[in-house]
Order: structure tokens, then C-alpha cells, then sequence
């Protein structure tokens, strides 16, 4: 495991070591963002709302007690989705679609000679393939958790008051109630770090790969796996030093 | 002119390359020949700097590739163009994108002479027409065509052809052979060809070494290839059912004679 995260080190020094120019890098960043933005948007929608939703309903089931106020509904499903929720579990989704595609992409591109193509040819393919997709992820992770943090407390707005267990006041009362700024700011932060961390590892898996169609498969999962590891890790230790 | 000294190569222990000198010319077609597994590919990718000797250097028109400065390496490569044997282009760019791809990367030139190039570039493979076309919407053949497009857009100086017509019929494969050919002849470049078939020895081979066990036994031209008296490189020559039927007949003609 020491070797690996060695390599892994390595790795990452080997991407700024011979850079290629920076507008090659930021050209094909763009391009990379547009792809994961939109490729994502969809499942990031859907998690996020049916979060928000779930978590209202199960919210109000538990609360039975006449004296806590059926606002709390609101307050606990902006919480959760804010500290949690949204940059945690998107965090996990967005390892298994972004990271598994970047990782089965580099895969395939080293297996059929296309990252040799682009040494060959004088250009760091590390540096030319990976850090576009770093940057990219750095770029739209933030983008896609501001996303599902709208669209999950929308969820929970729609799921509480279509079943009649909170009214929108209550709802709206309940999200606005002991509201900290600095939340955000820490689901932000969480996210930019899931962002490095699941480009990273991805496309450490996939550049690394060699053997054929086989190896590619294990790549993918093998990126998702170490992924979501990393990701819980990170998850417990910015809480310790961020709250 | 390309040199080679010494090279050696081992991979967990096991010895792939054992010491291996040799100079490739300019203006010929120099192929690496052997069977499967012999090292053959691995010699060409320590030569272009894809994988390191681990003793032995590659020398470029008298300037030192292996362990030089980075900077003189890039600048070599740079001068390098290579097709793989699966050709190698890159599936996300058409036919058109992959040739002007190194032309923009490695030079200045504008975005109309970067079109320029890469018409004339596929003109010159015999490919007019396929400017936007993907690679998964092209035959093997063209592919090759393509790649071969994409090695000399950027003017290289030196060519390197893995296994070129592994996988393609014969009629294609003599096409891409004589192309190759051409190309080095016409703009007087260093090429080296790795192959394992005897078709394209006979047809385009300048210049050959024969690799055996990671071993070079045997160097020459095409013209003598049949004087040889080594015997793994005999074995090899003659498992080819055309080579055995021309020795027989050539036989046949001597005892007549």
C-alpha cells in the first residue's frame, strides 16, 4: 500500500514536472469541464432531490414529540444536506461517474498506445491528459454541489408538503432558522478536495494500466473503490479541522 | 542515421535485450526482423525513448538520445514520427484532427497552413477524402494510412514503423510496405520497421537485422539474406511457404545447371 501511494506521489509530481503551455492546458480544461458538467448534471439532480425528499419524510416519521416544532423538518434536512449530503454522497456519486470514466479513458488510450503516441511525439501525456481533467473536476465539483444542495432542500420542500407533513411556512421557517454561512464555506472547501482527490486517483488507475480490456475494467473499479476510500478519509479529517 | 551501442534490456530479471549494436541509415528502409517475443518491439521503444536500456545508448545523427538532457531529448523526439502497431489515433479526433494534432502542439504554424499540411499529408496517403471521418469509422488499412499521415505531418527527420501490416490482407499490406518506402526515399529520412513477415523483407528491406532471444545474429541486405548460414535465422526464412517453394525451384535450377 506504501508502494502504491509512493507511485501515487509520483505521479502527481510527474504532472507539473515538464508541464506543457498553459493555454493547451486551460484550452482542453474547458472542454473537460463542459463534459463532466454536463454529464453529470442529470444523476447529481436526481441523488440530490430524492435525498432531500427521503430525508424529510424519515425526519418527520421521527418526529414524534409535540414539543419540538415540525419546522425542525426544514432546519434538519438544510443541515444534513449542507454538512453532508450534498458534498459527501455527491462526492461519492461523482467518483463513480466521473472517476470511473476518466479512469476506463486513460486506460483504454495507454493500452492502445495513444498516451506512447503522445510521448513519442515529445509531449508530456501526463501532464497533457491529466491535469485538464484536475482542473476540470476542481472547476465544476463546486458547481455540481451548489447544484444538488438547491435541488435536495428543494426535494425535501416538495416531498414534505405533497404529503402533508409540514406546511411550506413550517418548511421554509425550518431552513431559515440558526442558518451559519460558514457551512457552505466548509461544503465548498469539502468539495474542492473530493474534486482533487477523485481526479487524481482516477486517472492514476487509468494511467497505470496495462493489459487489455480486462486490466481497463479493474482500473475503473479499482478508481472508484479507492475513490470513495479517499473520500471518507478526507470527509472525517476536514470535519475534525474545519468545524 | 541512427546508432545503437550495446543495449540491453531485462524486465523482472528476465534479459529481453542482450547487448545489441547497430547503425541505421538514412534514405533506407531498415527493418528489425524476428520471431514473436524476440525483443524486437522492445528494441524500438528504447530506441524512440519509451522505455530506458538499462545499459547501452542510442545515438541520433551523432547527437546522444540515452540519459541526455531533457531538453535535447524533447528536441529529438520532436524530429520523431511513429506508427504503432494499432495505430494508435486518438479515438476522440477525426482523421483530420489527428494529423494536424502534432502540427500544433509542436509548431507555429498558422490554422490555414496547418490545414494546408494535413491535405497534403493525406493526399499523399492516398486518402483525400476522409478529413471527417473518426477512426472507428475507418478500415485497418487506412488507419494505418492515417497514422503514417500523422508521422510525417510535422516533417520528422526519423520514421518508426512497429509491425506496420500486422493485421491487414496482403494487397494492403504490400500498399503500405511501398508506402513507406516512398516516403523514405522521397524525404530522405532514417526509418526503422519492425516486422516478422518475410513478404515485407523481400519487398522494402534495405537494410536488416535479424533478433533472435534478444540476441542480433544476423545483418544485411535483402539482396544476400539467402547466403546466410545462421541457423535460426534459415529456420526463420524458410517456415515462409513462398521462401521454401523459391528455394526449391532455385535448387532445381542449379542441379539443372
Amino acid at each position: 500500500m506504501l508502494h502504491h501511494f509512493g507511485k501515487y506521489l509520483f505521479f502527481l509530481f510527474s504532472l507539473v514536472r515538464r508541464g506543457e503551455s498553459v493555454r493547451v492546458i486551460i484550452d482542453k480544461a474547458f472542454d473537460e469541464a463542459i463534459l463532466i458538467g454536463i454529464n453529470s448534471v442529470f444523476i447529481v439532480g436526481v441523488v440530490s432531490f430524492f435525498i432531500g425528499a427521503v430525508t424529510c419524510v424519515q425526519v418527520s416519521y421521527n418526529l414524534v414529540s409535540a414539543f419540538i416544532p415540525r419546522s425542525t423538518i426544514g432546519y434538519m434536512v438544510r443541515e444534513m444536506t449542507i454538512l453532508e449530503f450534498a458534498p459527501t454522497v455527491i462526492g461519492i456519486v461523482l467518483a463513480g461517474k466521473v472517476g470511473s470514466s476518466m479512469a476506463s479513458g486513460l486506460g483504454t488510450m495507454q493500452i492502445t498506445e495513444q498516451v506512447d503516441a503522445l510521448e513519442v511525439m515529445g509531449i508530456n501525456a501526463a501532464s497533457y491528459l491529466v491535469v485538464p481533467r484536475i482542473l476540470a473536476a476542481l472547476f465544476m465539483f463546486p458547481m455540481l454541489v451548489v447544484i444538488a444542495m438547491f435541488l435536495s432542500i428543494l426535494g425535501g420542500f416538495l416531498a414534505g408538503t405533497l404529503t402533508g407533513q409540514i406546511t411550506a411556512q413550517e418548511y421554509i421557517a425550518g431552513i431559515r432558522t440558526d442558518f451559519i454561512p460558514y457551512n457552505i464555506g466548509f461544503a465548498l472547501i469539502k468539495s474542492i478536495v473530493f474534486a482533487f482527490l477523485i481526479s487524481s486517483i482516477s486517472s492514476f488507475r487509468g494511467f497505470n494500466t496495462s493489459g487489455g480490456a480486462l486490466e481497463v475494467g479493474e482500473a475503473s473499479t479499482g478508481a472508484v473503490t479507492d475513490s470513495v476510500i479517499a473520500i471518507l478519509v478526507a470527509d472525517f479529517v476536514l470535519a475534525n479541522l474545519l468545524l | 542515421m541512427i546508432e545503437i551501442h550495446n543495449i540491453h534490456k531485462s524486465f523482472n530479471g528476465k534479459k529481453v535485450l542482450d547487448g545489441i549494436s547497430g547503425v541505421f541509415e538514412t534514405g533506407k528502409t531498415n527493418l528489425l526482423l524476428g520471431g514473436s517475443g524476440t525483443g524486437k518491439s522492445v528494441l524500438l521503444k528504447c530506441i524512440v525513448g519509451l522505455l530506458k536500456p538499462d545499459i547501452g545508448s542510442v545515438t541520433f545523427d551523432g547527437t546522444f538520445f540515452t540519459n541526455n538532457k531533457l531538453d535535447i531529448r524533447q528536441e529529438i523526439r520532436r524530429k520523431i514520427g511513429m506508427l504503432f502497431q494499432g495505430s494508435a489515433l486518438f479515438d476522440s479526433m477525426t482523421v483530420e484532427e489527428n494529423i494536424e494534432f502534432p502540427l500544433k502542439m509542436l509548431t507555429d504554424m498558422s490554422k490555414s497552413d496547418r490545414k494546408d499540411r494535413v491535405n497534403f499529408c493525406l493526399q499523399r496517403v492516398g486518402l483525400e477524402n476522409a478529413n471527417s471521418k473518426m477512426p472507428s469509422e475507418i478500415s485497418g488499412g487506412m488507419k494505418k494510412r492515417v497514422g503514417i499521415a500523422r508521422a510525417i505531418a510535422p516533417n520528422c527527420t526519423y520514421l518508426f514503423c512497429d509491425e506496420p501490416n500486422s493485421g491487414l490482407d496482403p494487397q494492403t499490406s504490400l500498399l503500405i510496405d511501398h508506402l513507406i518506402k516512398e516516403i523514405t526515399e522521397e524525404y530522405d529520412i532514417t526509418t526503422i520497421i519492425v516486422t516478422h513477415d518475410m513478404n515485407s523483407v523481400m519487398e522494402i528491406g534495405d537494410k536488416i537485422m535479424f533478433l533472435h532471444k534478444g540476441k542480433k545474429l544476423w545483418e544485411g541486405t535483402s539482396d544476400n539474406i539467402l547466403d546466410t548460414d545462421v541457423k535460426e535465422f534459415k529456420e526463420f526464412i524458410y517456415s515462409n511457404r513462398l521462401m521454401r517453394d523459391a528455394k526449391t525451384v532455385e535448387d532445381e535450377r542449379d542441379d539443372r545447371v
